[in-house]
């Protein structure tokens, strides 16, 4: 390693320099860019039959390994609701032959991470560990997966907690407008309206009887997929899974379910009264699509004109413009077979019908979109793209849901291309389709004293109010 | 590669995770006729550059009457300068696939931007623009414009979140009046209301110069063409006076201080503030491992007992709030429904007794030590972090590669130091304890109550 001070020979240097100031008249044009060269994913299979993906990443001796599995909320029966949750949380509370404390003790010892997890429609197991000490981490890794102790102490302990954190919502406004723009947009009964963190009757409800049940649905060879990303060969990394893994129990793919596909409904207000609060929360949206939609890339640069990035429209507007709120955005959440459109701010109490107003204005105004709009939108997304290789971790998340898609084995080297590729037309075609003012659903969280009557003052249709516990529930009694 | 190996505190059967010599970060350092100095580490694992400016004043260095006027200034270098027009900044930024932010803290200011390869001049441009043409922008217009911005960013993130003034009370209960410390870095809202157009020229002329400031170049980028960049875009930006740091004085916790704030939430909770070592001083790597020690993962002392075994606590952790002028380190834990503050706090001082008393176990030691060296590795595949690490090691030690000599510290540590640390600063006698509690519910702060509205 090298630490050279150039101080003698610079000072020169910089000395005939000053006497010149740099050229600031147009900013520097930056050129072609350095295209990002991604090592292929090499794919193989166990002898078990389970997938297994593999990108070789070797700067830093590190190794991220993911199992993800087709699971989540969306796979529970309404008597369900919050158990993949607390089935993910307690698969590290204990397995094989360790304690919740035994177990936690050795990650922490060995300095890795290992979590258990679940979303809407995938749940998984994600270790990051140095290579050095893989071994001793994969045993943690395949205890947790395959013998998960699921015991009626640790059980009871998380389901206290579990209900505890229900009661917790109340208090934030974010978590309360998410909630109540699911179950607006997708109806209270659907999987994607229910509560994933469950309710004070089905978390009573659970068995370790039922928790058994749901780990044995998920984690089978068919069932999961291996994503690993780091310091490996490739040979030795299939001799460590086959020993890791190669016991996991056989069975098939589950599909993902067909979930109802919510219909646009005329545009109403939903105001939710949270007294004192010093901020009013807005989620403004409508149904989607989903991932698989062939205007992707259209709506990616739509969306990050709209309210995506920093320059975005709706930040210009709300924050830069107005300072009516730190920041405003927007985004389409895209699962397997549906999805919704939403925007949203937590903006001053005092401005909420202006902000509204403006809301409204920018989601209407996005059908006129510039050939500059679109210019830096395709720049900003199709050049910042090599950021998301930059670490094991984020290779990793990258392949997973380039297989849990089903995208192409080209995806990553055409993304660039294809982003870059987005017309105006299209752009403008994609924001008349999947933005509609008349259709959007307003959730808005805040004093509703100080402004129910700006709202109404707006006349955008139908006010419906209603209180916390409306969207939540009471608070859960222990 | 050559390998180097590092002496590791473990035992022989154990793998060390970094023997690697990638635990350095090799740079060049040089600085311009104006004071500024560059540093430039190559990393061409993507073909990204990070760019990271430091500018040494944070909230500290704040006059009377003006507290959160250094974060309201980082706002408005977004702004505009001399030939960049107002939005300019970002718009330049996305349109090269580039993204850029800033932060602000008790004693530094930094600004930092990713971009491709291709538009480091770009980056650089925009920087050494508003360093050394930023006045020629400026209007009392865009003043008024980030004023409000920076008020909803105080209300989004302390006053309409749950808990969200703890960090107010956390400063102003527990540094004297005459400390920098006293104030939070979000500042008062009647102190944002009254910065002025004068207070930015004021400010910007006295520590937005390059001699206060140091730029990191780190990714994919060959030292030679960073340094021509750097030189080329930096050498006209005037060097200034220099700097005075803000000095605070010496000072100890008159005893035991207890507030009480209610809010608007479910559940109590506590925070605990003792005064501990100033940043990168003797026993401040020893109060981080006896933070983690004491409520770092599911068997620290504190989470095992209050959560797991006594079941009466939601949660707790333990972190040192650290800062060249005071450190504080500081114990958070949410009581479950029904348990008073009182129950927690007993358990609180029983295992602070107890780790006076008692050293912890060599395993409960190193548990903690293997953490910190597997956060530096995980760091070091990040440009941007690596960019900020090194400023922040320039900053405070003068040496931008001590990331060994940091990790160092942590592996030096024994079982028997924690115990002493813990004697010398974990004093019960002198500390803060801030109760929040559900409104009307004051009976369940920590005793004796000194009842705040």
């Amino acid at each position: 390693m090298k630490r050279q001070i150039f101080l003698t020979t610079l000072s020169v240097l910089s000395l005939t320099a000053f006497a010149q100031a740099p050229d600031r008249s147009k900013a520097p044009d930056p050129g072609p860019i350095d295209p990002l060269k991604l090592p292929a994913a090499e794919s193989f299979t166990l002898s078990n039959g389970i997938k297994v993906h593999f990108v070789k990443k070797d700067q830093v001796p590190l190794v991220q390994i993911n199992l993800i599995a087709n699971g989540g909320s969306i796979f529970e029966a309404d008597s369900e609701l919050g158990l993949a949750s607390l089935t993910a949380d307690l698969m590290t509370e204990g397995a094989g032959k360790r304690t919740a404390l035994e177990l936690a003790d050795e990650i922490d010892y060995l300095g890795i991470r290992l979590d258990s997890w679940s979303g809407q429609e995938q749940m998984g197991v994600n270790l990051f560990a140095p290579v050095s000490r893989l071994t001793a981490a994969l045993d943690l890794m395949r205890d947790v997966v395959l013998y998960p102790a699921f015991s009626e102490d640790e059980l009871n302990r998380a389901r206290t907690s579990k209900l505890v954190a229900l009661g917790q919502q109340h208090d934030e406004a974010r978590v309360i407008a998410s909630q109540a723009f699911n179950q607006q947009i997708f109806g209270k009964n659907h999987p994607l309206g229910r509560p994933s963190a469950g309710t004070e009757a089905t978390l009573k409800s659970f068995t370790t009887g039922n928790l058994k049940a749901f780990h044995g649905k998920i984690f089978t060879t068919g069932n999961v997929t291996l994503i690993v990303a780091g310091a490996l060969d490739p040979k030795d990394l299939k001799t460590r899974l086959e020993a890791a893994f190669g016991k996991l129990k056989p069975g098939r793919a589950l599909a993902t379910p067909k979930l109802e596909v919510p219909v646009f409904k005329p545009r109403k207000i939903i105001l939710v009264d949270k007294p004192g609060a010093a901020q009013t929360e807005l989620r403004i949206g409508h149904p989607g699509v989903n991932r698989m939609t062939p205007d992707y890339y259209t709506l990616t640069v739509v969306n990050t004109i709209l309210g995506g990035s920093f320059t975005s429209r709706l930040n210009q507007n709300i924050r830069e413009e107005h300072g009516y709120a730190y920041g405003a955005n927007s985004r389409f959440g895209l699962m397997k077979n549906t999805g919704a459109f939403l925007a949203g701010s937590a903006v001053q109490t005092e401005v909420t019908d202006s902000a509204v107003f403006q809301f409204m204005k920018e989601l209407t105004g996005i059908q006129v979109i510039r050939e500059e709009d679109m210019t830096r939108a395709r720049n900003y997304v199709a050049l910042s793209f090599p950021s998301d290789f930059a670490d094991v971790q984020s290779v990793a998340d990258q392949i997973g849901n380039q297989v849990f898609y089903n995208l192409p084995g080209e995806y990553f080297n055409t993304y660039t291309g294809k982003i870059l590729g987005v017309t105006r037309d299209q752009a403008i075609q994609a924001a008349k389709t999947y933005i509609r003012p008349e259709n959007l659903t307003l959730v808005v969280v805040g004093d509703r004293a100080k402004i129910e009557a700006g709202l109404r003052g707006l006349n955008l249709g139908e006010i419906q109010i209603l209180t916390v516990d409306d969207v939540l529930g009471p608070v859960p009694n222990l | 590669m050559k390998r180097l190996l590092i002496p590791l505190l473990l035992t022989a059967a154990f793998p060390a995770m970094a023997q690697d010599s990638r635990l350095a970060l090799p740079f060049t350092r040089f600085t311009l006729d104006n004071g500024l100095t560059v540093i430039v580490h190559e990393d061409f694992s993507t073909p990204m550059v990070a760019v990271n400016v430091w500018y040494h004043v944070g909230s500290s260095y704040e006059k009377s009457g003006r507290t959160g006027f250094a974060h309201l200034f980082e706002h408005i270098m977004f702004e505009g300068s001399g030939n960049v027009k107002e939005g300019d900044f970002d718009n330049l930024l996305e349109g090269a696939g580039g993204s850029n932010n800033g932060s602000t803290s008790n004693d530094r200011t930094n600004y930092y931007e990713t971009v491709p390869s291709n538009a480091v001049s770009l980056a650089l441009f925009l920087e050494s623009d508003r360093m050394g043409h930023l006045l020629k922008a400026m209007s009392p217009g865009k003043v008024d414009g980030q004023r409000d911005v920076v008020k909803n960013e105080r209300r989004q993130s302390y006053e309409n979140r749950p808990y969200g003034l703890a960090w107010q009370y956390l400063a102003t209960e527990f540094y004297p009046k005459n400390h920098p410390y006293n104030w939070p870095v979000i500042g008062y809202m009647e102190d944002l209301t009254a910065a002025s157009y004068d207070d930015v020229v004021e400010f910007f002329k006295k520590y937005y110069r390059p001699n206060n400031a140091a730029l990191v170049i780190s990714g994919a980028i060959k030292t030679e063409e960073a340094r021509k960049l750097a030189e080329n875009w930096f050498r006209d930006v005037p060097a200034g006076e220099s700097v005075t740091r803000p000095d605070a004085p010496e000072f100890e916790l008159n005893g035991v201080k207890t507030v009480t704030v209610e809010d608007n939430v479910q559940l109590p909770r506590l925070y605990m503030a003792f005064r501990s070592p100033r940043s990168y001083s003797p026993g401040d790597a020893e109060m981080d491992i006896t933070a983690q020690i004491l409520a770092g993962g599911k068997n620290s002392r504190l989470y095992k007992r209050l959560v797991y075994d006594l079941q009466i606590a939601q949660d707790v952790a333990a972190f040192q709030n650290s800062g060249a002028l005071g450190s504080q380190l500081i114990l958070i834990s949410t009581a479950r429904p029904g348990v008073g503050l009182d129950q927690i706090r007993t358990v609180i001082d029983e295992e602070i007794a107890r780790l006076k008393a008692t050293p912890p176990s060599q395993r409960e030691l190193q548990r903690v030590v293997n953490q910190y060296e597997m956060n530096f590795l995980s760091q070091f595949q990040s440009i941007e972090a690596k960019a900020d690490l090194m400023n922040n090691y320039f900053r405070f030690t003068g040496n931008p590669d001590w990331a060994n000599e940091d990790l160092a510290r942590y592996r030096a540590v024994d079982t028997g130091d924690i115990s002493s640390v813990t004697a010398t600063y974990l004093d019960l006698n002198k500390r803060l304890m801030l109760s929040f509690v559900p409104k009307g519910s004051t009976h369940l702060a920590v005793k004796p109550a000194e009842v705040k509205p």
